[in-house]
């Protein structure tokens, strides 16, 4: 083997020695632990990748239609659909709703559970109360979806519409869903915000765990208040977390699919789009797959830049504090 | 609280603790009282529509429409249950989401501590790469793999398989388990493995009998992890699984809802069953659970 006759001139540097001493095969034999994975990844992630971004070139009717090569037509072409442009818009509003709002309230959850309830009232009702803030997190969320849904009938039978009859005593008859624009993405907000709360809440009390409780007690003998305290000690301690939080939750949040196509199919008159469900819709029921392809690869770069953004920020902010 | 009167009795020197100890007791003040009632209102808001659920679930069609969902139901009726278990074919799909979700379980953590036995402790050349290129694999939209991954499973004869299923997901979820027992595997104590190695275990036995052994509560709380992610899964399952008999959990409720001659109580009887199978799940795994997720956020 060429590479084990090299070996001896080149100083292997102890970090990168394998962490069984070698007999036989060398380090060659560790690769034959990824032929499973190697192959499955290929076919399963990478042959639709690149079979994607060839296919955003061409113009495609799919099934046994010809392709037609298109240059940058589609891509062109994506800047001038409008359609296109509102579902990024509204991907605006769904990091609003996955990312922010459920980070925030994450964290006053989170520390008001650890600081004050479970301080005060004992760890039990804490757990409790955080296992309730969970719950959403491990349901489907087609399930959660269609619960919601439920809930947001129109007509006078849907239970938000009763409820809302019931406080002031007129009939309300919202169509929540298939009405405004502004209702129906408000509603789908509502939906993610509530599925999204519990994560951040369990992982920022994990983190809290670490701030070590005599630093808190040193601030509250120089009469620092609560605020004051969660600014200079807790959010500082807990920065990898939120880090990882806001990095995870942004990735889920651009592609997000399913409570779309539960609560609103798009509608009313796609203005809540999403580009996971229009590269969906184009797939399934449009004329030129080639566009499709298109879309999602768009949004394949876009996930792509966001997390190598995160990580090299998280990376650097770990390098400042070493 | 109860221990009053005991108070009373103890000598007054042992009310306060001393000033060093590291809990000191005093009073809950009444801002206290109202975070605690915020929280708990909170809790409640998040658990409502499950409560919801639950009080119209019982209610017969009739009584359904003739009362506001917040009233109790004037009789137990499984009608909807009944309904919706026996209409939908419910025991199928309780049966494909088990045994999708249970197989991707198994198969994903089996192919994470392969490809991390390589990276973590053969320390393979580019394994940050390495790392990369198996992260890709929960990077990736959904939507970029389900026109070509259809058309391979057409080819194959796998679509409305549960395999077509199976094989994705095993490859979408072993990303993160890679990436996870890699950065674990790596600070593997090395003096375990050199005793093994001499006294002749070859590398496969070291992983079977050594390595695979110690990790054992994270390999659980994986197999949990991947569990429930892929019971909760949507859009692939959507593309792939088209036969009535295929179908999972989420899938029948979605085409339930779908339906508009659906009646309101089957869908609530049947939201109500879909969540059900979760919750017990919850309920035998929290405390794996919240270790869990804590174990994968920070390295």
């Amino acid at each position: 083997m060429p590479s084990l006759t090299r070996t001896p001139r080149k100083q292997v540097h102890p970090h990168d020695a394998p962490r069984i001493p070698q007999r036989g095969g060398g380090r060659l034999g560790y690769w034959l632990y990824f032929i499973p994975g190697a192959i499955l990844v290929g076919v399963v992630i990478f042959y639709p990748i690149i079979r994607n971004l060839r296919l955003s070139f061409f113009h495609w009717r799919g099934g046994r239609a010809e392709e037609e090569f298109a240059g940058f037509d589609n891509w062109v072409a994506l800047f001038q659909d409008s359609e296109y442009l509102q579902s990024f818009q509204n991907i605006f509003l769904v990091i609003v709703a996955m990312v922010i709002v459920p980070t925030l309230l994450g964290l006053v959850v989170a520390a008001a559970l650890f600081d004050v309830v479970g301080r005060r009232f004992g760890g039990k009702l804490s757990s409790f109360l955080r296992a309730t803030y969970y719950l959403p997190q491990i349901l489907p969320i087609a399930v959660a979806g269609v619960m919601f849904s439920w809930i947001l009938k129109p007509n006078s039978d849907g239970v938000l519409n009763q409820f809302l009859s019931f406080l002031t005593g007129n009939e309300v008859a919202v169509n929540w869903l298939g009405g405004q624009y502004s209702t129906a993405i408000t509603s789908t907000m509502v939906l993610m915000i509530w599925i999204q709360i519990g994560y951040p809440v369990v992982i920022f009390m994990a983190a809290l765990q670490r701030v070590e409780p005599e630093l808190y007690e040193a601030s509250e003998l120089d009469g620092a208040n609560w605020f004051q305290r969660f600014r200079a000690i807790t959010l500082p301690m807990i920065r990898p977390e939120v880090f990882v939080v806001a990095l995870t939750t942004t990735i889920a949040a651009l592609k997000v699919f399913a409570p779309v196509f539960i609560l609103t199919m798009g509608g009313p008159s796609k203005s809540t789009y999403v580009p996971s469900f229009y590269a969906y819709q184009e797939f399934i029921r449009g004329t030129d797959k080639g566009y499709a392809a298109a879309i999602a690869s768009s949004i394949t770069i876009v996930v792509f830049i966001v997390s190598v953004i995160f990580i090299k920020a998280q990376h650097r902010a770990e390098r400042k504090d070493a | 609280m109860t221990t009053a009167p005991a108070t009373r009795l103890s000598p007054p020197g042992n009310k306060h603790r001393p000033a060093g100890t590291k809990h000191k007791k005093r009073g809950r003040t009444p801002s206290e009282w109202i975070v605690l009632v915020l929280i708990a209102l909170g809790a409640l808001l998040v658990v409502f529509p499950m409560l919801l659920l639950l009080i119209n679930a019982f209610k017969s069609p009739a009584d359904y429409a003739n009362s506001n969902p917040l009233e109790l139901p004037q009789a137990l009726s499984f009608d909807g249950i009944k309904a919706f278990w026996s209409g939908n074919n419910f025991p199928r799909a309780l049966w494909n989401s088990v045994f999708i979700s249970g197989m991707v379980a198994i198969l994903a953590v089996v192919l994470s501590v392969l490809n991390a036995f390589a990276i973590g402790i053969g320390r393979v050349k580019g394994r940050t790469w390495l790392i990369l290129v198996f992260l890709m694999a929960n990077l990736v939209p959904q939507e970029m793999l389900f026109d070509p991954l259809f058309k391979l499973y057409d080819d194959l004869g796998l679509l409305s398989n549960p395999w077509s299923v199976i094989i994705t997901f095993t490859v979408i979820q072993s990303a993160f388990g890679t990436y996870l027992l890699s950065s674990l595997l790596g600070t593997f104590p090395k003096e375990i493995l050199e005793a093994a190695a001499v006294d002749g275990a070859s590398r496969f036995r070291s992983l079977r009998s050594i390595i695979v052994p110690i990790l054992k509560p994270t390999l659980s709380v994986l197999m949990v992890f991947f569990f429930i992610w892929t019971w909760n899964e949507f859009l692939l399952p959507l593309a792939f699984l088209n036969t009535d008999d295929s179908l999972t959990v989420p899938l029948v409720l979605e085409q339930l809802n779908g339906e508009r001659q659906t009646d309101t109580t089957t869908l609530v009887a049947g939201t109500l069953i879909s969540i059900i199978p979760t919750i017990i799940f919850f309920l035998i795994f929290q405390r794996t659970l919240t270790r869990g997720i804590t174990a994968g956020a920070v390295k």
